[in-house]
């Protein structure tokens, strides 16, 4: 290997992600960038809120559509079962996970938006 | 045969998405256009990228290919491949895009700040990618295959050169497009066929897969044998054979009494309408009773339950480690956006993902002599011919296999690029810019497509399965623990890493070279997620535990950035497009 120049060396070792986040830091935030304690306790109860959602929806989703198999094999008279001629595991999981992830998904974008606003004001408040 | 229609089909796609690639390439000039489309799109067409992406060969063929073969397990991958998505978005969306990374690599150096798991993720992304470009170039091949007799490594190639052309030429900025433009090119090309179809299926009387005991023949068929094969029949069965059945050669009527017969390369088989279908050993839900019930099909794995808990396992935690998926949140302007967008993905997805059970259920009943050789996943290009005959057949044909063609070229370009921006980033360090990238592209698509002439053949969703298998036991937990625990140190990450993504490779490795699925064994490393998933977690946690002396010393700053909205750290937000 001949000796890198020191151009070369920038991209080696930048993983292209610090340019990404530019911008002038306002009032409100300086706790948070300045790393204080209260910006800590700002950012882990955030963190807390969104990660209680995200584990009750998914744990939610886990138990609507990941027990299903088990639906199946505590109930086999279910396949016998039919609706609109279609047997009813074919329905459930054919169509009717669907409609229900979409509004799974919209509950979730709508409950996350709201944890961020109320953050938002708090910041803007301390 | 529809050859000419078909060719016209696969032509007209092959130069639309040059085409709608090369207006691309006329606004893409910087090494940032080229990368990330300067993050100038917006969200519906970014939605609907995202969409084409993903919808890969195992969506468009496979999944109606083993709906066709074993019926209603199978309804688990659509259903799988989409709550993927769902978790994406509750658990890593918004955060990962806040994380400013694009490649999966970039993320784990930025939040652990390690080139040690650089290197480690480099090694797995690329791993993944060709896990999953393979079988879109299998998939090419058949599709090729069946529409023309082409030999199969035909379509694999032109696959290859179209997408080397594309993303070497343009980069992502085109490639949004291409992918925006295929997935309406996909919905169509399955949504229009199938309506015609239930509607002469309609006119037909509604016949139901289940009311007979067997599949059987809805019309006269010839099958050739391509390769040798043991079939089980169930009836006997009156059939005309040219070739060689059980080891003698045959030429005129036979009755194959039940039970297993060998049938040799380039035998020739009749089958009337109205018999039942002989199928390939372990190849099918033989009764059309199991078929239709939930876990009550043995033939395609010894422990149904387990198998498809480690299915929903890995489709689940899977898809927000695939290489792909992770570059088209960095076009999203804000974590918010990234939200917004996985939403519409998920309505697109479901959308979609309607059709592929449609197309499945009908084949059971007018293409089960796919069963024969076990090779169903041809079913979607042949039934349009099948049900709507004429003219309107062709072309419905036609639209088909455009569609299929769509799927391989989206999915392929996606993986392409981010293989190739990882090889060109992490392999190739002494060379620059556009031309590095370049290179890494024909590296990155080179490989699977040697690889694809090579394997084994694996029905393309079971090949892509394993794909999801290997990325939820090594990105999934890095990525969890990374964006939820300031615990998490490069050791602890770069063990479960090495761990977990290791040795679902090593299962998938052994899976396909010895095509063993019997046993608990061979059942713990066809479907490895419910075991590997776990222990990557508990790898990385234990280590991170043992290291925590470790901890990068920046991770609270790098929380911050990842959870807090834009608006809070940054002001005023980011708008114009970077420069580089």
């Amino acid at each position: 290997m001949t000796s890198p120049t020191g151009s070369r060396r920038v991209t080696v070792t930048s993983s292209r992600t610090r340019a990404q986040r530019r911008g002038t830091y306002g009032s409100g935030g300086r706790e948070i960038d300045e790393q204080t304690v209260v910006g800590e306790v700002l950012v882990t109860s955030l963190v807390r809120a969104q990660l209680r959602l995200a584990i009750y929806a998914a744990v939610l989703v886990g138990i609507l559509i990941g027990g299903l198999p088990l639906v199946f094999v505590l109930f086999p008279g279910l396949s016998g079962r039919q609706l609109l001629g279609i047997p009813v595991p074919w329905v459930m999981l054919g169509v009717a996970v669907y409609p229900g992830i979409c509004l799974g998904a919209w509950a979730y974008v709508r409950a996350a938006e709201r944890n961020e606003d109320d953050f938002a004001e708090l910041v803007d408040r301390s | 045969m529809t050859t000419s229609a078909d060719l016209a089909a696969v032509a007209l796609v092959t130069v639309a998405t040059i085409g709608v690639g090369a207006y691309g390439v006329r606004v893409s000039r910087t090494t940032s256009d080229f990368y990330v489309a300067a993050r100038s799109v917006t969200p519906f067409w970014n939605a609907s990228a995202i969409g084409g992406e993903y919808l890969s060969a195992a969506s468009f063929l496979g999944i109606a290919g083993l709906i066709l073969a074993y019926g209603a397990d199978m309804l688990w991958y659509p259903v799988g491949y989409t709550v993927g998505y769902l978790f994406l978005l509750f658990l890593v969306a918004a955060p990962l895009r806040r994380s400013g990374a694009y490649t999966l690599p970039d993320f784990a150096e930025s939040r652990l700040d390690s080139r040690v798991v650089r290197k480690t993720a480099s090694v797995l992304v690329v791993v993944i990618g060709w896990l999953y470009l393979m079988p879109q170039m299998q998939g090419a091949g058949l599709t090729l295959h069946t529409a023309t007799g082409a030999p199969s490594w035909v379509g694999g190639a032109l696959v290859g050169v179209v997408v080397l052309v594309i993303v070497a030429a343009g980069g992502m900025r085109s490639i949004t497009f291409v992918q925006a433009f295929q997935y309406w090119l996909k919905v169509t090309a399955l949504m229009v066929p199938a309506i015609f179809m239930v509607m002469a299926w309609h006119a037909h009387g509604a016949p139901s897969p289940g009311q007979t005991a067997v599949p059987v023949l809805a019309q006269d068929i010839t099958v050739r044998v391509t390769s040798d094969l043991t079939v089980d029949v169930l009836y006997p069965t009156l059939v005309g054979v040219r070739g060689t059945v059980d080891g003698r050669r045959d030429d005129g009527p036979l009755v194959l009494a039940v039970g297993s017969h060998t049938l040799t390369t380039g035998t020739d088989l009749f089958l009337r309408k109205g018999s039942a279908v002989p199928q390939a050993v372990g190849q099918s839900t033989q009764h059309n009773m199991d078929w239709v019930r939930p876990l009550a099909s043995t033939t395609s794995h010894d422990h149904p339950l387990y198998a498809i808990y480690s299915l929903v396992l890995a489709t689940f935690l899977g898809t927000m480690g695939l290489p792909h998926v992770l570059v088209r949140f960095y076009t999203n302007p804000d974590g918010r956006a990234a939200r917004r967008t996985t939403l519409l993905v998920l309505i697109l997805l479901s959308g979609f993902y309607l059709l592929p059970t449609i197309y499945g259920a009908l084949a059971r009943v007018y293409a089960p002599d796919l069963l024969v050789t076990g090779q169903t996943d041809s079913a979607v290009l042949l039934l349009p011919g099948r049900l709507v005959g004429g003219i309107p057949g062709e072309l419905l044909s036609a639209l088909v296999t455009a569609g299929a063609f769509a799927a391989f070229l989206s999915t392929s370009s996606g993986l392409t690029v981010s293989i190739a921006g990882v090889i060109a980033q992490d392999v190739l360090p002494a060379m620059r810019g556009v031309r590095a990238f370049r290179i890494a592209t024909v590296l990155a698509v080179g490989a699977p497509l040697v690889l694809s002439l090579f394997a084994t053949r694996l029905p393309v969703a079971d090949a892509v399965g394993l794909a999801f298998a290997v990325a939820a036991s090594s990105f999934c937990p890095m990525l969890l623990l990374g964006i939820w625990w300031r615990g998490l140190t490069a050791a602890g990450a770069t063990a479960g890493l090495v761990t977990g993504g290791g040795l679902a490779v090593a299962a998938v490795v052994v899976t396909v070279a010895t095509n063993a699925r019997t046993g608990w064994v061979g059942s713990l490393l066809a479907e490895p997620a419910a075991w590997s998933v776990p222990l990557a977690f508990t790898v990385m946690i234990a280590v991170s535990r043992a290291t925590a002396a470790s901890r990068p010393p920046g991770v609270n700053r790098v929380f911050a950035r990842m959870h807090l909205p834009e608006r809070v750290l940054v002001r005023p937000p980011e708008r114009a497009p970077e420069r580089a």
